[in-house]
């Protein structure tokens, strides 16, 4: 069967990075299944649990990205929704708002049809300005008072995050042609959310194997200085190195990129412990085995979409 | 076609509500009963806890799942005594004795007898949302009659969040599912509801759930 009658959407660049991808991931698999060779005390079985994920994942997110643009789209909206859902069942919410969380879940598919719609100005003001105003109403008319700002506060934290800020991923796939040369919203998708993920695996290993100081014990203890440095700075490399591939980033503004995404997803990582240390869980949910719910996979694509989108929009296009 | 509808209607509309929309986090899954005859003994706060109890077992065993429900209530009218008793495929229970010697228990035995897997809500109606009321002694007198019937206690928490009593508007949120262990009946039946009260405390307190008021 040749590419064309599979009616792929992505450029050739994708479907090559997408291949390196399964090679780590075989690489992976084996360098597992070696560790666990002969050992019986199911000491790495959690391990083994999270690379199995991945490669759900990874198949998952390709095929979501390979076909239409329309279907990229459709995928991140059910990805916000899913994260909505796991931060909406796991904060404290009031009896009253039951309705009003009706509405926080609607604003999921306007939000994502803007995007598909190419509407610029709506996409950046619709949470922060329309359904802020309007939820604020709605909560307000019920008439409930006691609570009402932390109920609030964290409905909109809410928006914000996994609607308004996972959705620049899906905005990234209909940027218009740059200005300086074109580039392919699928391949800038990819290059941040597999530099995003790849950030995190490698400051965990680096954590793991070199780390000393506590990074910021009181969020997420397990954090050091070591790991979030050896891996801002190993993503800074990867970044370099792939930039040329699928983006039109300069030489300088990849190593900027990295070290953004490096840093920046680890302030989302951490956040999201904040915000599970603050209500009192340990994982957000059980969706994905080894790795938790859908928060714990995206935490740190919370922070590095909006930044990586912003930064490219500034400078590219 | 009874069959096909049913099987549609749980297999395709209910997974999609209770896996999609709401989405469940399964503790200890693998106490679940592979085969009938067997009791789920769940805490009631909505028309949604049968269908996600349901939607726990795998379809091959859908012919035999029932859930036990209010006679009064599901076979008021027609229409949905037909639909109850078809697609939901509801035991349907008295809750009132008409007659002295009637015996209301007689259906629940009878469908135990044809190897079925049976929904039960000890507390007898869905109540206020997230609380726990009063357990009736129903439970007990089937344990009894039955002491071979595995009774599993079932904890469910946040389906009363998504569709309270009184509503009809499904508002999505996971749904945490502690399934217990089986618990046998032993000399009578005040003691074994305490010891039914108790399973479901513990498996209540499993993990912390979001505030809700």
């Amino acid at each position: 069967m040749s590419m064309e009658s599979l009616h792929l959407w992505i450029p050739p660049n994708v479907l090559w990075v997408l291949a390196a991808i399964v090679a780590l991931l075989i690489f992976a698999t084996l360098v597992v299944a070696i560790m666990r060779r002969g050992d019986t005390s199911g000491r790495h079985a959690e391990l083994a649990a999270r690379v199995r994920s991945w490669w759900v994942l990874v198949a998952v997110f390709a095929v979501a990205i390979s076909f239409r643009r329309g279907i990229a789209i459709v995928f991140f909206a059910i990805l916000s929704f899913l994260a909505l859902k796991e931060y909406l069942s796991l904060i404290p919410t009031r009896r009253t708002d039951r309705r009003v969380l009706f509405w926080v879940y609607l604003c999921v598919p306007i939000q994502y049809f803007w995007i598909w719609r190419e509407w610029y100005t709506m996409f950046l003001i619709f949470i922060p300005v329309w359904a802020f105003l309007f939820i604020a109403m709605r909560m307000v008319l019920r008439g409930d008072t006691k609570d009402f700002l932390r109920a609030a506060g964290t409905i909109h934290w809410g928006l914000m995050t996994m609607v308004f800020g996972l959705s620049h991923l899906a905005y990234l796939l209909v940027l218009p042609n740059g200005k300086a040369m074109p580039a392919h919203g699928a391949a800038l998708l990819l290059f941040v959310v597999l530099l995003t993920e790849l950030n995190d695996v490698l400051q965990y290993i680096w954590g793991r194997t070199l780390g000393r100081r506590k990074a910021i014990e009181s969020v997420s203890p397990k954090k050091t200085v070591e790991g979030l440095v050896g891996g801002a700075l190993t993503t800074t490399a990867v970044a370099f190195l792939l930039a040329p591939v699928l983006t039109p980033l300069t030489r300088m503004d990849s190593i900027a990129v990295g070290l953004m995404i490096g840093f920046g997803g680890f302030l989302g990582d951490v956040t999201i412990s904040a915000v599970k240390r603050d209500i009192g869980v340990k994982d957000s949910g059980s969706m994905i085995p080894g790795h938790g719910g859908i928060l714990d996979r995206i935490d740190s694509l919370l922070f590095t979409a909006p930044l990586f989108f912003h930064f490219m929009a500034f400078f590219y296009f | 076609m009874g069959y096909l509808l049913r099987l549609f209607f749980y297999g395709v509309l209910v997974r999609t509500v209770v896996l999609f929309v709401l989405g469940l986090n399964v503790r200890h899954r693998e106490r679940l009963p592979t085969s009938g005859p067997a009791i789920l003994a769940a805490n009631h706060n909505s028309h949604l806890d049968a269908m996600a109890m349901i939607s726990l077992l795998p379809l091959r065993l859908l012919p035999r799942v029932r859930p036990v429900a209010a006679a009064d209530y599901f076979l008021r009218n027609k229409l949905l005594a037909w639909f109850a008793l078809n697609v939901v495929g509801i035991v349907p229970l008295n809750r009132q004795r008409q007659h002295i010697h009637d015996d209301l228990l007689a259906p629940v035995a009878a469908a135990l007898e044809r190897g079925d897997i049976l929904i039960f809500f000890p507390e007898g109606s869905r109540g206020e949302p997230e609380q726990l009321a009063e357990f009736k002694s129903g439970l007990a007198r089937i344990a009894e009659r039955r002491p071979d019937v595995p009774v599993i206690p079932v904890f469910t928490h946040g389906l009363g969040k998504a569709l309270p009593k009184g509503e009809w508007m499904i508002v999505p949120f996971f749904v945490d599912i502690f399934v217990g262990e089986p618990l046998a009946f032993d000399v009578d039946r005040v003691r074994y509801m305490e010891r039914y009260r108790s399973a479901m405390a513990e498996l209540a307190q499993e993990e912390k759930h979001a505030y809700w008021q």
